[in-house]
């Protein structure tokens, strides 16, 4: 009897319906009219329009520079849980997992919410670094969860070599433990930086007035239906931004070719 | 040879104090402000107050919760239903192919949210291609909007959510053997028989898991409803923003908060319990 053809067209749909929307969206961006239903001609008019933008540069500003933060703070953090799960077996670790599993569940309205409160009640001025704070807190888990999946097919026997032959454990850490696991770390590093520029709920509760992130500049600014083809330019190239991402985490986490 | 535990408590320290502090803290503290009364201008008042508790009896929750759980529970089920024939014909690639259309499915999940909720919103729009095409064709009536409405919400949800569906279902489905579906047909069952009753419990590990990482984000929903919901497709978490950031109560808002709270850890509770058992 023949296969059934159904899944095999329900991923070609569903492949379509993941990618219309964007592509729509990107097609926009080039167009010369200022409504979305009117094709009036090719333009990059929209693009030429964010350079005279000083609050979304300001927000990008701000975007990078909390996702630096935060990437490189959770990466040393996540780092070290994975290394404690993964070598520990004890009723600390099983509190510790689930610790760091509650950021994974938590949905992102009661993170912010939560956290919005705690700020309050220690007094604590929201800005910038309040958004960094709350990044770090659940881009630690992703890279606890991205660097523990590293650690699964990490071969210990190659440190306990390195102590054999003379290295101190600070040396072999550094020389031996740390460049084979830096690609796993990387990686969740790209993943903790991305997560953190994508953020729009939980910055939008932690952020004090006038330390807006690209997601809540752009929010505000649907929001207000202003210079919606800006935004479309905008969306554009933080896409591509994106893909490049993405295209670079992929050669990170690829399996090293067998040599 | 007992182990030092030194070197564990090093390790486990930094991460484990940060979350108590960052996560667990703030947890306890919704609820503690839940039981303080607001003041004026947005404040916490000093001592305790029953009245945010007294406000969660407010006759519009009852709607409120009951819509947050039927659009979560209809998200989940949408998207489950889409992503088993997507994992079913994804394991069945060619490894080259297979990896291909998993970037593929993973890409979007990386861009930026609210670029692809707003992406939606320029498609559903009143004037846009797809509202003229459907009132062309008479389907849609001169004053009738596809932005507003529990539909639109339900369908933006789907998209949001359908690469979490399918990875753990491509997951569960990549280790499944097919080798079970042939004996199965073998026997003389039909294929959509077989994709019921072997491929589907093959892989309820996968299943289990993509249900819950869509319906549980999904009670907390926000910015969808926001953006292209309408005034009677409030979510709690509408709710929440709108007592937080509009009415400045923050008592009330942790309230809902806390309800909110024991609304997604219910159901981790009971299937621990279901586990244990």
């Amino acid at each position: 009897m023949k296969p059934s053809r159904v899944p095999l067209i329900t991923l070609i749909l569903v492949l379509v319906f993941f990618y219309l929307p964007i592509g729509f969206l990107v097609l926009n961006s080039f167009n010369n009219s200022r409504f979305a239903s009117k094709w009036s001609g090719f333009s990059t008019r929209w693009y030429e329009r964010l350079g005279d933008r000083p609050d979304i540069i300001a927000a990008l500003g701000n975007s990078v520079k909390v996702a630096t933060a935060a990437s490189l703070v959770s990466m040393i953090l996540g780092t070290a849980a994975a290394f404690a799960l993964h070598r520990y077996k004890s009723r600390l670790q099983d509190t510790h997992r689930l610790l760091v599993t509650v950021p994974l569940v938590l949905p992102d309205i009661l993170m912010g919410m939560s956290l919005l409160l705690l700020f309050i009640s220690f007094g604590m001025s929201l800005s910038l670094f309040t958004i960094a704070v709350a990044h770090i807190t659940f881009c630690l888990s992703y890279v606890a969860l991205v660097v523990q999946a590293r650690l699964q097919d990490f071969d210990f026997n190659v440190v306990e070599a390195a102590r054999d032959l003379g290295a101190t454990k600070v040396q072999a850490f550094l020389k031996v433990t740390l460049p084979l696991l830096a690609p796993g770390i990387l990686a969740g590093g790209l993943l903790a930086f991305t997560l953190s520029i994508d953020d729009y709920v939980i910055t939008y509760f932690v952020k004090g007035p006038g330390s807006d992130t690209l997601p809540t500049l752009v929010y505000s600014m649907i929001k207000k239906s202003k210079d919606l083809p800006v935004i479309n330019a905008l969306s554009s190239i933080m896409l591509v931004v994106t893909f490049a991402v993405v295209a670079v985490s992929q050669r990170l986490t690829r399996p090293a070719p067998v040599a | 040879m007992k182990p030092e535990r030194k070197p564990e408590l090093l390790a486990t320290a930094p991460s484990f104090l940060w979350l108590v502090m960052f996560v667990l803290v703030p947890v306890a503290i919704i609820f503690a402000i839940a039981f303080r009364p607001a003041l004026p201008a947005g404040g916490i008042g000093e001592g305790w107050s029953l009245n945010a508790i007294r406000a969660l009896a407010d006759p519009s929750y009852p709607a409120l919760f009951a819509r947050t759980i039927f659009v979560a529970a209809l998200t989940a089920a949408l998207c489950i239903a889409t992503a088993l024939p997507v994992a079913y014909a994804m394991a069945r690639l060619t490894p080259v192919w297979r990896s291909r259309v998993l970037l593929l499915v993973i890409v979007p999940f990386w861009t930026n949210f609210v670029i692809r909720v707003f992406a939606w919103q320029q498609v559903l729009h009143a004037q846009g291609y797809v509202a003229e095409a459907l009132r062309f064709l008479g389907l849609l009536g001169d004053n009738d909007r596809l932005l507003g409405n529990l539909a639109a919400v339900t369908l933006v949800s789907v998209y949001t959510y359908l690469p979490f569906a399918i990875l753990p279902l491509f997951a569960a489905a990549e280790k499944f053997d097919f080798g079970l579906l042939d004996a199965a047909r073998d026997l003389g069952a039909k294929p959509l028989r077989a994709f019921y009753s072997v491929f589907i419990p093959g892989i309820r590990q996968g299943v289990i898991t993509a249900v819950l990482v869509v319906f549980i984000p999904m009670l907390g929903s926000y910015v969808v409803p926001d953006m292209v919901g309408g005034t009677g497709t409030q979510m709690i978490g509408n709710k929440i923003a709108q007592r937080n950031f509009t009415d400045r109560n923050l008592p009330e808002a942790a309230a809902l908060s806390g309800a909110l709270a024991l609304l997604v850890l219910a159901p981790m509770f009971l299937r621990r319990r279901a586990k244990e058992a």
